[in-house]
């Protein structure tokens, strides 16, 4: 037959093992202390999306073709695109339309990943920049082109793994585009090829 | 040199009184004595808050509060600062004198009942003949000002808060005065004092404190009991129940308002510790003749924090009552056994010194607990539920 009361005097002891221990083994501490330490990021994390430019210019070498899939398909409706009016090469050496202006509400942005997933030209990825707050709500995180662009350097060096990914499945592309071209001198079609997941 | 500095606060306040002529006298001796309570125990407030949230972090292996100012021990000041500088904001459907004067009632009551507390030596703001009566009495206008609060708010949560704060503190009032109703039997004293005086002797090196017997123990435990539900404090914190009526009756007020509600509750909290530690723990004695060159009134904040450290232990440790739980063990066993200890003080008081009065105090009070607790035990076997209508 179990005392009443016992119950109380183990929980009792349970918390006083915690307290007493909580200052002896650190094991037990498991909150980091965030701004002097932080966890060490994780391979797949993501925050909130940005466009990756290849070379040192970060307008010109923007690899956008301001298609707006990404636009269409991203569930909040947080990106809005406005296509350029002349055109310029993309990596395959076609003639493509740029974004004239591309703005993202990370306010709005949930994250998802969607935008990554479906553009087909490799241009948006996500960050993992989390420290992102302004003393202005509106303004402060309605970021336009200039602030959403980086390059494909950085994108390599914070998601090497998908970042080696990404530039297989360019090279790919663009070599059998150059072999088509090469082949046949015609133009060929805009539209790449569909991509097969990673 | 250790009776000057056990009678350091006394002398000061007669060297203060020396120049003051006659006609004054009472008046700034009145003041002298209440002045020192109005800047300790706020400040044991600001300290245990700090303790507090640091003690509950540690049960829960974390930190606790640690940024402001090394380890975080400038935390109250953070605290007392942010909330001087909130907005006071009073709900339109509010009445605005009651909804004012709720905190305010609630803060000069709980300040009202340490004019009985002996902190030392000659240390007591009153000495009143029915000390432990005034106390209890005092304190219990704490359930008026609670219900000014709940009810002037015009909130169904502040209501629902403040009808389950005056259920749980008039229920638990009944076994908090009975156990304290032993004492007085036993000293045959209403007065604080004298209570005091009855538990000075030592035998060796054991005091002679109402704890060490068993009528005490018992009495002392179930003080403690009802105490933590008087000052609404976990496992009893259901007027609050934050994840049910939000903060229960003081969801209503913020800003200053806020704070003193919190520095009420606080203050309730040290002065039924305080007059637990003054009837069973032998006040402000210390706990062996080799010890007594510990000034009197620092014996008694050791062993205030003390039991305020074992009330912080008990909040990390239960979960909160369910209500009817809540009312079936004040009513089916606090208040039983709260009685049965009144007989079992009674008899050792008649009875001769000797193992047989030992014998008895104890088993007439061992056999109750053994069988309200199967009782309670029993009636709450937990069954696999079935539900009727999930697949
Ligand atoms: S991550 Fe999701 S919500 Fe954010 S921009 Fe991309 S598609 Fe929109
Ligand atoms: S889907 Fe890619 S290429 Fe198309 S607009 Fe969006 S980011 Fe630019």
């Amino acid at each position: 037959m179990s005392l009443l009361g016992g119950g109380i005097l183990k929980g009792m002891f349970e918390t006083a093992r915690n307290f007493f221990g909580s200052y002896v083994s650190a094991q037990r501490l498991t909150t980091v202390p965030y701004p002097e330490e932080r966890i060490p990021a994780k391979a797949n994390a993501r925050q909130f999306p940005f466009l990756v430019y290849d070379g040192d210019d970060s307008q010109a070498g923007l690899r956008c073709v301001a298609c707006q899939i990404c636009e269409k398909e991203c569930p909040p409706k947080c990106i809005s695109i406005i296509k350029s009016r002349d055109k310029r090469q993309d990596y395959k050496g076609q003639s493509q339309f740029y974004p004239a202006t591309f703005d993202i509400d990370i306010s709005v942005c949930m994250s998802c990943q969607i935008c990554a997933e479906v553009c087909p030209f490799e241009a948006i990825k996500m960050d993992v920049e989390y420290e992102l707050s302004t003393p202005d709500r509106f303004g402060g995180l309605w970021l336009h082109k200039a602030q959403l662009a980086r390059s494909s350097r950085y994108y390599r060096q914070i998601h090497p793994q998908a970042a080696a990914d990404s530039d297989g499945f360019m090279a790919a592309e663009s070599s059998k585009a150059r072999a088509r071209v090469g082949a046949s001198a015609a133009p060929v079609g805009l539209a790449p090829q569909p991509r097969h997941a990673e | 040199m250790i009776d000057a500095l056990d009678q350091i606060f006394v002398a000061a306040k007669h060297r203060l009184m020396e120049p003051v002529p006659s006609r004054w006298q009472p008046l700034v001796s009145a003041l002298l004595s209440i002045v020192p309570l109005l800047m300790v125990f706020p400040g044991l407030f600001a300290l245990t808050t700090l303790l507090e949230r640091k003690g509950l972090g540690r049960i829960q292996n974390r930190h606790g509060p640690n940024r402001v100012g090394p380890w975080g021990v400038l935390q109250p000041v953070a605290d007392g600062l942010k909330t001087l500088t909130k907005e006071n904001v009073v709900p339109r459907g509010a009445a605005p004198f009651i909804h004012f004067l709720a905190p305010v009632v609630l803060v000069i009551v709980s300040f009202l009942v340490y004019a009985v507390l002996p902190l030392g030596r000659n240390m007591v703001a009153v000495d009143l003949d029915a000390g432990v009566l005034f106390f209890f009495a005092v304190g219990t206008a704490a359930e008026l000002a609670v219900f000014m609060a709940g009810w002037a708010s015009r909130n169904k949560y502040s209501l629902l808060g403040a009808m389950r704060a005056i259920a749980q503190m008039i229920s638990y009032e009944i076994p908090l005065i009975l156990s304290a109703v032993t004492v007085v039997m036993v000293t045959g004293s209403l007065s604080t004092v004298r209570i005091v005086e009855a538990q000075a002797e030592y035998t060796g090196w054991i005091p002679h404190w109402f704890v060490m017997q068993p009528w005490g123990l018992a009495g002392f435990i179930l003080f403690l009991i009802s105490a933590t539900a008087e000052s609404n404090r976990s496992p009893f914190d259901l007027p609050e129940g934050e994840s049910e009526i939000i903060a229960g009756y003081y969801i209503e007020y913020s800003g200053f308002k806020f704070a003193l509600f919190f520095l009420a509750e606080y203050l309730g909290l040290f002065a039924v510790s305080g007059m637990a530690i003054t009837l069973f723990l032998g006040g402000w004695h210390a706990p062996a003749p080799w010890l007594e060159f510990i000034p009197s009134w620092a014996c008694f904040f050791v062993k205030l924090l003390a039991l305020i450290a074992l009330f912080i232990w008990g909040r990390g440790t239960l979960p909160r009552f369910r209500q009817d739980q809540l009312m079936e063990f004040s009513w089916k066993f606090m208040i039983p056994m709260a009685l049965v200890n009144l007989v079992s003080a009674a008899l050792w008081q008649l009875m001769d010194c000797g193992p047989e009065r030992w014998l008895v105090s104890f088993l007439l009070i061992a056999t109750p607990y053994l069988l309200l607790g199967r009782s309670l035990f029993e009636r709450n076997q937990f069954f696999k539920r079935t539900y009727r209508f999930a697949g």
